[in-house]
């Protein structure tokens, strides 16, 4: 019989991303992303109805609050579709970086007893948040057929087709983000009180309630911090894609992608250098 | 099988702070300078007792080969090192220096129940442990009939675990890692679980595992009653260090020899008591002095009892004591059965608990350490337990038997023989 040999040395080369491994494991990761789903509205009344109504309500308070109260522009759109649009995308990507942010603190006790690869982890809450997206997804759906069908100024196009495309950005943006402040985590817990409040000014530093052209218009010479975000332009462009507004630049969201590819390499060197010894530290 | 060579494992002591911020620029200025962590030097011996620097080594310079089917218990106080051991073997956390070489799959039970959910039912977590665990689902899916038989929780299955009484989850968590079928297995502890009957289960399928000659087993446990039986080979630690290597036996009566702490009295839980002979359970043995008081302090001159607190399980029991005595080699100097009290042994006797004594005359033993064994037996003096190195004692110097002699007595016995001179002219 030939076995695998396996050596076990102080510190493990750090890109060393063991794909094989990952796809060994594959199991655990569907019954992670299963016990996710399953186990997260256990003993609620309203159950997986909890999934559409933050979003809703959100939408609601975000109308009133940005558009009716403080009047800030929508391009022209329904101010009701233009925010949840925005929402949307972003509960996917915030969601994403605040669960996979504490990955090493709230696995301890099972990463402390048994290895398996510990990427499993994160990928498994990238998986689940994409399908809470896709149920989010597909009420912002309805509203907007029923926008559609009742005659608003509103041009879906055919740039619809790189919406896959544009999740898999977002999806590396929220992984890389989310293993890095992860790893950063386990030794100073600083991090995490910088998470919570991180995102929340993140989100104002993403065109969500207002549109970028505006940002672009009234910032002047600020404008490059509009820019220099990576999720703006994903933003930007999924709205432009479904509502006909925004804009889709393929310069902006290389810098995105690229800036995505970068994120992910960091954030896996050091998630692979803290993974090792975690335990020791945690 | 497993090779390890050399292994060290440092940990830092502390709470994490600004102190722990600025070792770590220390390290990375030496890093950058392109020299050794400074930190692994100053590691000192783990020693709980010792005040002194933050970095200790839990391991230092482990080596290690071990064969394909080979059983190997761990033993060793707290803090020998044990654990960190294991963890290192199943990849939890890394060496800080040497190097660990091992050949197939690797399966580690640190602990029973890792990563169970408590909203999800039994069946789920069978397959979520299992996955954990490494198996596949199709793996999960061969055996889940067989592991629910096992746990014996077959009618709750479909419920929450977080429904089940502690015992339950504690069954189906071995239930699930029992089926594991890796190349090597490490465990940790996880047999001491669960009430007397499924002890006994779980040690069978332990047994079942390691006599098969595939699996390599290591095995950290402090009962040596199963490192016996189970094992084939155990290692001895000591401060982060392996100090003896070999045969269970013999490894366990030099560790039993070196570690006992003087004791003078012993006493078993009610709900656990796995000193056990038949329907004889034995509940306490302890020394006391003529009056029935705990005796902490003997001497030479005196006499002493040795008490063996018991109860008796079932009606018309034989009851069949046998006190043996050893010296502080664990060589057995004399044994003392109870077959002179004419009314009571060989007699029928009801359930209950007794109190047997036997009294060990003063001006007989020298001073030194011995130890106590117990021979428990029923019907026959061949069929028994014996209960080895319960107590070690201590006697005391004393007076009486000296006299003006200030010097040493040799051997074990110190007798107050009978002296007679007469004149022969």
């Amino acid at each position: 019989m030939n076995l695998k040999e396996e050596i076990i040395l102080p510190k493990k080369n750090l890109l060393d991303v063991n794909l094989k491994e990952i796809w060994q494991y594959k199991d655990l990761l569907f019954l992670f992303v299963r016990r996710d789903f399953v186990a997260t509205y256990k003993q609620t009344v309203l159950g997986p109805l909890w999934f559409i109504i933050q979003p809703i309500f959100t939408t609601l308070i975000f109308t009133l609050i940005f558009s009716k109260l403080a009047s800030i522009p929508t391009d022209g759109l329904p101010p009701i579709l233009f925010y949840m649009c925005g929402i949307t995308c972003w509960n996917y990507f915030s969601e994403s970086l605040s669960k996979t942010s504490n990955t090493f603190t709230t696995n301890a006790n099972i990463f402390g007893k048994v290895y398996f690869p510990r990427l499993i982890v994160p990928i498994s809450i990238i998986i689940s948040n994409m399908f809470k997206f896709i149920i989010q997804g597909f009420i912002f759906l309805l509203v907007f057929i029923y926008y559609y069908f009742n005659g608003f100024p509103i041009t879906p196009n055919i740039t619809i087709a790189a919406l896959p495309f544009l999740l898999l950005i977002m999806a590396g943006l929220g992984l890389g983000f989310g293993i890095l402040i992860s790893s950063l985590t386990t030794k100073y817990r600083d991090f995490q009180f910088l998470v919570i409040f991180g995102i929340q000014l993140f989100m104002y530093a993403t065109p969500i309630v207002y549109p970028l052209s505006l940002a672009q218009e009234k910032l002047g010479s600020y404008n490059w911090i509009a820019l220099a975000n990576p999720m703006s332009s994903i933003i930007e462009a999924i709205k432009y894609a479904f509502l006909g507004q925004g804009q889709f630049s393929l310069l902006h969201l290389s810098y995105s992608f690229i800036f995505m590819i970068i994120l992910l390499i960091v954030g896996i060197i050091t998630f692979n250098k803290v993974e090792q010894n975690f335990m020791d530290t945690v | 099988m497993i090779q390890i060579s050399k292994v060290s494992k440092m940990y830092r002591l502390g709470q994490i702070g600004a102190t722990t911020l600025s070792d770590d620029l220390k390290r990375f200025w030496f890093k950058i300078r392109g020299k050794e962590n400074p930190f692994l030097k100053i590691g000192e011996i783990n020693n709980r007792e010792n005040n002194g620097g933050n970095y200790v080594w839990a391991l230092k310079d482990i080596s290690l080969n071990v064969k394909k089917g080979e059983v190997i218990g761990i033993i060793g106080k707290n803090g020998a090192g044990k654990s960190t051991l294991l963890k290192l073997l199943s990849k939890v956390t890394r060496p800080s220096t040497g190097k660990i070489i091992s050949r197939g799959k690797t399966a580690s039970l640190l602990e029973v129940g890792t990563g169970f959910h408590q909203e999800l039912s039994g069946r789920e977590n069978i397959y979520l442990n299992g996955a954990i665990l490494g198996m596949t689902k199709n793996e999960i899916k061969d055996k889940i009939d067989e592991i629910i038989d096992f746990s014996g929780c077959k009618r709750y299955i479909d419920s929450p675990v977080k429904r089940y009484s502690s015992g339950m989850f504690v069954r189906l968590a071995f239930a699930v890692a029992a089926h594991l079928e890796p190349d090597i297995l490490i465990v940790d502890e996880v047999l001491a679980v669960g009430d007397a009957e499924f002890q006994k289960k779980a040690i069978g399928k332990m047994q079942n595992i390691a006599s098969k000659g595939s699996r390599t087993v290591l095995f950290v446990s402090h009962n040596m009653t199963s490192i016996k039986a189970l094992c084939n080979r155990a290692v001895l630690m000591e401060n982060g260090k392996i100090v003896k290597d070999g045969n269970p036996s013999e490894i366990i009566n030099y560790y039993l020899n070196t570690n006992t702490e003087v004791s003078y009295t012993k006493e078993w839980d009610k709900s656990n008591r796995p000193l056990s002979y038949q329907n004889l359970e034995l509940l306490k043995i302890w020394i006391s002095n003529k009056d029935n008081k705990l005796n902490t302090t003997l001497s030479v001159d005196e006499d002493f009892l040795v008490n063996i607190d018991y109860e008796v399980t079932e009606e018309n029991s034989k009851i069949g004591l046998n006190v043996i005595l050893h010296d502080s080699n664990q060589n057995i100097i004399s044994s003392s059965i109870n077959n002179h009290e004419e009314n009571f042994y060989h007699q029928k006797h009801p359930k209950g608990v007794f109190r047997s004594q036997c009294l060990i005359p003063g001006k007989l033993f020298n001073s030194g350490t011995y130890y106590i064994s117990i021979f428990m037996f029923g019907e026959n003096f061949s069929d028994g337990k014996l209960l080895e190195f319960l107590l070690k004692i201590e006697i005391e110097d004393g007076i009486l038997v000296r006299r003006d002699y200030h010097g040493e007595y040799q051997g074990v016995l110190r007798p107050l023989f009978k002296w007679v001179t007469k004149s022969l002219n």
